[in-house]
């Protein structure tokens, strides 16, 4: 019974070792400040077009489901205030997480996984450098800056799906429904919908590197710790939303 | 920086009856050895047993579960792997796989090391000529601006050979250099090995399959004039032979002890007849 536990027992304890590890190493010189920029171009500028995609499409949809179910209670132009608060709280942080975890977790892991496999980690640390340093923390760093930012684009352009749904299906005036959208939001929306994606792109990443780190077993091995940390990454996401979700909830009760 | 050969100063790597351990496997089992100043050792032992891990453990990439590790006259067992990089910047490594960066030119693979050991203080205007000269060292001087998917494995062993020399460390490790290469490219990546000792009196450990590679390294010496390999004739070189078999050290001996033995296991090694001539 015990040694079944073992193994996830000890890759907890090495996660959240990578993670003190990564974290102290961003007061710690050098900081190797051109990865971070090759990074947030790689991980951030380059989730762009998948954001955009994503973004529109639920925005759109959301206007389709909400706009019939409010046509029922004749409150059509109510739609949004449905839209905008259900993605800047909810699906706003947890599609574009999802999607960068999709993206940009498995290949932060099977680039490490490959960087293993083929002795340039060992090679890395032979010759001066921390990998911890040069590839986890800036790797963690551009994705911290990044996925805030891709949120709020996945945010803003589902507006845009929904009014644009919302204009040819339900013929939505524009006004009324821009000014809806932005009066429905609070400060503690917007502290919610930045703060969740700011904890989830710790997971992303470092989630990422934790098991491209520890790849074992040649290029199979590659993939195994590729999907493993897609698998991760996503479920971690969705568990630490609702925990999220809960203390918000219940912060907001007392107001 | 460079002892004198044949100096029975106090030795460059200790290994005190050391052990290491993966989950499931023991890789090395209490192997005792000592390198002194301008020995090459030579290295062999079947797949799986135990010569990478005991190259990496000597640099405390890999660590002994028990027994000591001392390089340089530091105990390195249980040091934290932030106080090893000094202590690393003074031993070159050929990985088996080369393991050179991808995301890297040729030339950066090489300036990587001079950039980034603290303890290697170059001045940054001499550090393009640094890198040139060791790409020449390896005759690829041509590739600087190319990247390592575009190289042969020779070309990229050269490469690695060339990263591992361009910060002129006292030790060197080399594994596996001539594995998977054509006989023609393996006997030149020895004789640059052999070039490399005699050139910068280093002293290496250089593990190999082929015995031809440890009677080349054991008898033959570069000839700085013709650039060729001379046979050293009667005086011989400072070369000792080591056999790891399961992971302990089955044999330690000069090259007559290694072929005097009659061990079946060790036999199996020394049993090349071709000696190839330089
Ligand atoms: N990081 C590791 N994790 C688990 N086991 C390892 C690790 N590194 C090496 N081993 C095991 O240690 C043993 C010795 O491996 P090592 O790589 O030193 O062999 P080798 O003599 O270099 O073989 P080859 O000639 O094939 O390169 C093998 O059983 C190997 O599976
Ligand atoms: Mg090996």
């Amino acid at each position: 019974m015990l040694d079944v536990l073992k193994g996830p027992v000890q890759a907890v304890q090495g996660f959240f070792e990578l993670t003190g590890r990564a974290i102290r190493n961003v007061i710690a010189k050098p900081l190797y400040l051109n990865d971070i920029f090759l990074q947030m171009d790689s991980i951030g500028v380059g989730s762009i077009p998948i954001v955009l995609l994503t973004g529109t499409f639920t925005g759109g949809i959301m206007a389709l489901q909400l706009g019939r179910e409010l046509q029922q209670y004749g409150q059509t132009d109510q739609t949004g205030t449905a839209v905008s608060i259900i993605l800047v709280r909810e699906l706003g942080p947890v599609l574009t997480a999802v999607m960068m975890a999709g993206r940009n977790s498995s290949g932060i892991a099977s680039e490490l996984g490959s960087m293993k496999v083929t002795e340039q980690i060992d090679a890395m640390r032979a010759l001066g450098t921390d990998p911890v340093k040069k590839l986890v923390t800036p790797r963690m760093l551009a994705t911290n800056i990044m996925l805030p930012c891709l949120t709020v684009i996945d945010d803003f352009i589902g507006m845009v799906g929904g009014w644009v749904i919302g204009m040819i299906v339900y013929n939505l005036q524009s006004l009324r429904y821009w000014t809806t959208t932005w009066q429905a939001l609070g400060w503690s929306d917007v502290v919610q919908g930045l703060l969740k994606p700011f904890v989830f792109s710790f997971v992303i990443s470092l989630v990422g590197c934790y098991f491209g780190l520890n790849t074992t077993g040649g290029t199979q091995g590659v993939g195994r710790s590729t999907t493993q940390a897609v698998v991760v990454a996503a479920v971690s996401i969705f568990v630490i939303d609702l925990f999220l979700g809960k203390i918000f909830v219940s912060g907001q009760r007392g107001l | 920086m460079n002892p004198p050969s044949g100096n029975a100063g106090a030795p460059l790597l200790e290994f005190d009856r050391v052990t290491v351990r993966f989950t499931d496997v023991v890789a090395l089992e209490d192997v005792s050895f000592r390198i002194r100043p301008g020995e090459t050792r030579i290295l062999m032992g079947a797949a799986g047993s135990g010569k990478t891990v005991l190259l990496k453990t000597a640099m405390g990439l890999d660590r002994a579960a028990s027994g000591r590790v001392v390089l340089m006259g530091e105990d390195i067992t249980r040091r934290p792997e932030t106080e090893l990089f000094d202590l690393r910047s003074k031993v070159g490594m050929l990985f088996q796989e080369s393991a050179l960066f991808d995301s890297m030119t040729i030339a950066q693979n090489v300036a990587y090391p001079l950039l980034n050991q603290k303890a290697i203080k170059m001045e940054r205007e001499k550090m393009e000529p640094a890198v040139r000269d060791s790409l020449r060292f390896v005759e690829l001087e041509q590739t600087m601006e190319r990247y390592p998917s575009e190289l042969s494995g020779g070309m990229r062993r050269r490469v690695a050979i060339a990263r591992a020399v361009v910060t002129k460390p006292p030790l060197l490790l080399y594994d596996s250099p001539t594995a998977g290469l054509d006989p023609i490219t393996a006997h030149t990546i020895m004789a640059l090995i052999i070039k490399e000792r005699d050139v910068d009196n280093t002293t290496a450990v250089v593990v190999t399959y082929r015995y031809q590679d440890g009677n080349l390294v054991a008898n033959f010496r570069y000839n700085p004039n013709s650039g060729r390999l001379d046979p050293v004739g009667s005086q011989g070189t400072n070369t000792i032979f080591m056999v790891l078999r399961d992971g302990r050290l089955a044999f330690e001996g000069a090259q007559a002890e290694l072929e005097a033995s009659s061990d079946p296991y060790i036999r199996k090694f020394v049993k090349r007849p071709e000696r190839d001539a330089a």
